[in-house]
């Protein structure tokens, strides 16, 4: 592939992947603050809130492990817009991810590997801070990210098994799923198991965003913002902007896994642009409903877990309910 | 450097230094469905690390000296000050306590003063109102 395109489309899509994980950001705080019966933030009140935390001065503490505590933010937002990159979005297929016969870089198995890295990011960030209430976040958040990956990789593993049944490609290339839907090769009983699936997907993403039932890593009324105790400024905003995009990616995530339809040979729209335009805005209408069910309304409708509840919600209940699901899928091809 | 997004994105650290409660408890009304001040992108952060706005009760006891003083310093510039409730202000009913270090513009600079005992959420959200026409004021003589 041309590295001018690569360079240059990577840019274009950090830029307006970025622009539009704040938008949605603000769009979720809007819709839980009229789901409490307030009034809410403006939509663009991300925006202000990162113009306000670049005007502030940001401070290192004295006993923190300097460099670390420093990188740590870039880290984070860099592998959070990394995501971006490998994830098919506005309806094209991913920059990286390879298509039309030409090899990528990178496919869903990578994606979730690479999830990992924001969060070790931002442990790394809370060890450094040397703040006892950062620790404890930091802490809580290794567990939180032990905890998640075996429901998160229960569902994308047993999607591109059943896809693997059917075509001799690599399954976990998002083309490959994108040309194979779920829905339309499994049976009825598949159908059961592929919505199982999908809601462990979907509780997996909630945790991967650090709202309210799994936000035990910053906990701001318990450990006072725990992991990024510590951190002002500008490297403050840096967490506040790869937690916005990484919520958005997840989000994208699913849309790529489960619901992989275009809608642009259903309303009959031909041509390369208005059809990259229906699509794009398709995609929007996909990851909002994924994050809405999936964020705003738990965030809305429940209070935050202990860790060790949050734990055995992961290791315990969402995998027996992911492998539940799996089950399904396999018998589906049994019988 | 604008100032208009700072002041629509007001992050606010509540510090309680000896506050019978009263103030604190109207401070958390201001945040309730009723009152809520998020429309205006006012937040409250459970670190000085991430605030704009000290919001500062009671009348600071003696204990309370040091870490009141070193809470302004944890706290990035720019930043405002805002006494809330009588004690702050004067001591109110503990005025002239033997356990008092004075109010809180002897230990560190206060920006607005809310007074009330306790203020109702609506004057603290006037004294947010105030800060903002403070900023706006530093901001057209050029200190930020």
């Amino acid at each position: 592939m041309n590295f001018v395109v690569i360079i240059f489309g990577s840019a274009l899509m950090v830029l307006v992947g970025g622009v539009f994980s704040m938008l949605y950001r603000g769009i979720d705080r809007k819709l839980v603050a009229h789901m409490q019966g307030r009034v809410g933030p403006p939509i663009v009140q991300p925006f202000r809130d990162v113009q306000k935390l670049m005007m502030k001065e940001s401070i290192i503490p004295d006993g923190a492990v300097q460099w670390l505590f420093k990188a740590a933010p870039f880290i984070c937002l860099i592998t959070s817009a990394l995501l971006l990159l490998y994830i098919p979005m506005f309806g094209q297929p991913a920059l990286l991810g390879g298509f039309d016969g030409v090899p990528g870089f990178g496919d869903a198995l990578l994606v979730v590997y690479l999830l990992i890295l924001p969060s070790l990011a931002l442990a790394a960030g809370g060890f450094a801070s040397s703040s006892p209430y950062a620790t404890v976040g930091a802490q809580r958040e290794m567990v939180l990210l032990m905890s998640l990956e075996f429901p998160l990789a229960v569902s994308v593993v047993s999607l591109g098994w059943r896809i693997g049944q059917v075509t001799a490609a690599n399954p976990f290339m998002f083309s490959t799923i994108a040309e194979h839907p779920i829905w339309s090769l499994v049976g009825p009983l598949g159908v059961i198991g592929s919505l199982i699936l999908l809601f462990a997907l979907l509780v997996a993403t909630s945790g991967k965003g650090a709202k309210v039932p799994f936000d035990m890593a910053e906990a701001e009324t318990e450990i006072a913002g725990g992991i990024l105790v510590e951190y002002s400024g500008r490297n403050l905003c840096l967490f506040y902007v790869a937690d916005i995009i990484k919520a958005f990616a997840v989000s994208a995530l699913v849309v790529a896994l489960f619901i992989p339809y275009n809608l642009s040979p259903l309303v009959g729209v031909g041509g390369p642009v208005p059809s990259g335009i229906v699509e794009g805005l398709f995609f929007l209408v996909k990851v909002f409903v994924v994050m809405f069910v999936s964020i705003s309304l738990i965030r809305t409708a429940m209070a935050r877990f202990k860790i060790s509840q949050a734990s055995w919600v992961y290791i315990i209940a969402l995998t027996v309910i992911g492998l539940v699901g799996l089950i399904l899928v396999a018998a589906d091809l049994m019988v | 450097m604008s100032l208009t997004a700072f002041k629509r994105a007001l992050w606010v650290y509540h510090l309680n230094t000896g506050s019978c409660n009263g103030c604190d408890i109207e401070i958390l009304a201001v945040l309730t469905p009723r009152y809520d001040a998020e429309r205006f992108g006012i937040k409250l952060v459970g670190s000085p690390r991430h605030a704009d706005v000290l919001l500062v009760t009671g009348p600071v006891v003696r204990q309370m000296v040091a870490r009141t003083k070193r809470i302004y310093e944890q706290t990035p510039d720019p930043k405002l000050v805002m006494a809330v409730g009588n004690c702050g202000i004067e001591g109110d009913v503990f005025h002239e306590s033997y356990s008092l270090a004075g109010p809180i513009d002897q230990i560190i600079p206060v920006d607005v003063y809310v007074p009330g005992c306790p203020p109702r959420p609506e004057a603290i959200i006037h004294g947010v109102a105030m800060a903002w026409v403070k900023l706006e004021k530093s901001a057209k003589q050029g200190v930020a």
